[in-house]
């Protein structure tokens, strides 16, 4: 309760040298956000000339402490347990808070997905400490010699910069798909500390009943990202049918997502999801900043509309103005063609 | 079995794609924007509500914010909810997460028999969804996230949760709990007619100040927050070729297709 004495864990002045990434798992290897973590991570540690630790908590865990030294944590402190086999915040947020008041890092960062965000959202406040969630880029300031985390979200194409000035650890959680992943190393040394968890069962306080795990939509990891907005009447069926011959993923604006026509889940841009891919195909989509900050990063972004003057054009490395509902069924027939000149 | 109380949490946000930005001092202009309930909000009191209907819970809605935020919640309270609860006080403005959720955690505390505490996934204007996770840590209440539908048990003693993030999957909560509901997993009702006169004209809304709630100075508004803003950059945009494709749509899409293979082999 709140009279309890809840107390900052440690400040700036006793903080150690040592930058965390909280370590997510895909059934026994890294989650794609870990590893994009880990490669920014590298970066600022050694900015800030801090130590790159990872923080993995489950049950037999030695491939995965591998593949994070292998992905650039210097270390992996482990906190071994059969009651963590499964994500639970309560039992997590508890582990995770005696691991750190033992190690007391500078920064901790964690991914902004469905299990990061009920993490860092307790443990900030085990830890009295302050979160800025759901940045789309971290910067060092070596003057202040402290984190400073970026937030879209104000409106406009406005970023806020974010800071957490004396509290220790410095907490943000990261979008997926902001950072390119690290590079592996399979040369790296593969060094673990293990943590003791003092845990019980009453500390899950809840009971998983039921689990059917599917995977689901991860347009994060998709190369080619084939979008969609009102410009399409939610002809959807034939951006899948091109996903499916060339490769990639689908995506949406919000439009098409309100009126039913796509699952939330690939709703793309500022209250969706953020997409780094090779290749960006935008069609009926007119370039509201809302949708654009999810594509931004991509390599190349095509864009179709029938208006010329669409915002979206700026965005975009190929433009063509036209009706996007003819150039889908252009391109799945320009790709049989190709396809049977390849078999000719 | 005894009647639950049902406490949900909503705040009132600025439209998103109103609010401006002055381009010379960064300085956000909220009040161009008209506001509304948090629309995420609106999927918590929806399954608040379907929990009463099945087994009868008293609901009350709890907000701290502004005065002006009182006639947007009086909406929940023509839905079917009971009660308001608004935390006003001018010492809560520039909290952070750790600072509201102190704020909101009293107020449940002083309310006393809170069973369930629903919020929705994430605000229009923060969209963090820490709230619900930082709250439940202060009470130290267990948190269900992502939540899509909900019923007491028959023992009384416990919320089975459906939840819908990487699969489906369902959780069982002692009470008292946090759940955080999923947006857009259900569609909220209308507001009752009869019920809209007694909401909008009769209710006295319960207002609590920082004293009411015995909060501690040092953890409420900008001086309880850890966190702080130290400035805004307009956003910068990678520079593109806006390089323009003419010609027949097939001539396009063979141009497009080609395109597309190359730069995959890259």
């Amino acid at each position: 309760m709140t009279d309890l004495s809840f107390e900052p864990a440690y400040d700036a002045s006793s903080e150690n040298r040592s930058l965390w990434v909280y370590l997510e798992r895909k059934g026994d290897s890294l989650a794609g956000v870990s590893r994009e973590l880990l490669g920014k991570a590298r970066q600022l540690a050694n900015e800030a000339d801090l130590e790159l630790n990872g923080l993995l908590m489950g049950n037999s865990l030695a491939d995965v402490v591998g593949e994070a030294c292998e992905y650039g944590a210097d270390v992996v402190w482990c906190c071994e347990h059969p009651l963590l086999t499964d994500f639970n915040p309560q039992a997590y947020s508890y582990a995770a808070e005696q691991a750190i008041r033992k190690g007391k890092p500078s920064i901790l960062l964690l991914g902004a997905t469905h299990d990061g965000r009920d993490l860092a959202g307790r443990l900030a406040v085990q830890l009295q400490t302050g979160l800025n969630a759901d940045c789309t880029d971290l910067v060092f300031n070596q003057e202040k010699g402290i984190l400073v985390s970026e937030v879209t979200g104000f409106g406009g194409g406005v970023i806020a910069l974010l800071e957490c000035p004396d509290r220790r650890p410095q907490m943000s959680t990261v979008r997926p798909g902001v950072f390119p992943p690290a590079e592996r190393d399979e040369t790296r040394p593969h060094k673990q500390l293990r943590i003791d968890i003092d845990i019980t069962p009453a500390n899950l306080q809840t009971t998983l009943l039921e689990q059917e795990t599917h995977q689901g939509v991860d347009l994060t990891q998709a190369e080619v990202l084939w979008c969609g907005g009102r410009g399409i009447e939610g002809n959807f069926e034939s951006l899948y049918q091109l996903a499916a011959m060339l490769g990639g993923d689908v995506g949406a604006t919000r439009p098409p997502v309100d009126d039913g026509y796509i699952e939330r889940e690939r709703q793309i841009g500022q209250t969706g999801v953020v997409c780094r891919p090779k290749v960006a195909i935008c069609f009926g989509i007119s370039g509201a900043f809302h949708f654009v900050v999810g594509v931004e990063q991509a390599d190349l972004v095509i864009a179709i509309n029938s208006d010329p003057e669409s915002p979206i054009f700026d965005f975009a490395d190929y433009c063509i103005v036209g009706d996007a509902q003819a150039i889908m069924p252009a391109l799945i027939k320009a790709f049989e063609q190709r396809m049977e000149a390849a078999h000719a | 079995m005894p009647e639950r109380h049902v406490a949900v949490c909503m705040k009132v946000t600025p439209k998103p794609e109103e609010i401006e930005v002055d381009r010379e001092t960064m300085l956000i202009l909220r009040e161009g924007a008209r506001s509304e309930i948090n629309p995420p909000d609106m999927n918590a009191v929806e399954l608040a509500l379907q929990l009463k209907d099945q087994s009868g819970s008293k609901i009350s809605i709890l907000s701290m914010g502004p005065m002006f935020f009182d006639p947007y919640l009086r909406v929940a309270l023509a839905m079917g909810a009971d009660e308001l609860y608004l935390l006003s006080d001018r010492a809560f403005a520039g909290a952070d997460t750790l600072a509201t959720t102190y704020v909101l955690a009293r107020a449940i505390e002083k309310i006393g028999d809170v069973d369930l505490v629903i919020c929705g996934e994430e605000s229009s204007d923060g969209a963090t969804g820490q709230v619900p996770p930082g709250l439940a840590a202060w009470l130290g209440w267990p948190v269900v996230s992502m939540a899509v539908a909900a019923s007491f048990d028959a023992d009384g003693d416990h919320v089975r949760i459906e939840r819908e993030a990487h699969g489906r999957s369902i959780v069982s909560a002692p009470f008292p709990a946090v759940l955080a509901v999923k947006t857009a997993s259900n569609q909220p009702r209308f507001m009752d007619y009869e019920q809209k006169h007694w909401a909008f004209e009769d209710v006295e809304p319960v207002v609590w100040c920082a004293q009411d709630l015995n909060a501690d100075p040092d953890r409420i508004g900008l001086k309880g927050s850890p966190t702080t803003v130290s400035g805004l950059r307009q956003a910068g945009t990678r520079a593109r070729k806006r390089e323009h494709l003419v010609g027949e749509p097939a001539e396009i899409a063979l141009q497009l297709v080609d395109l597309l293979q190359s730069q995959l082999l890259r």
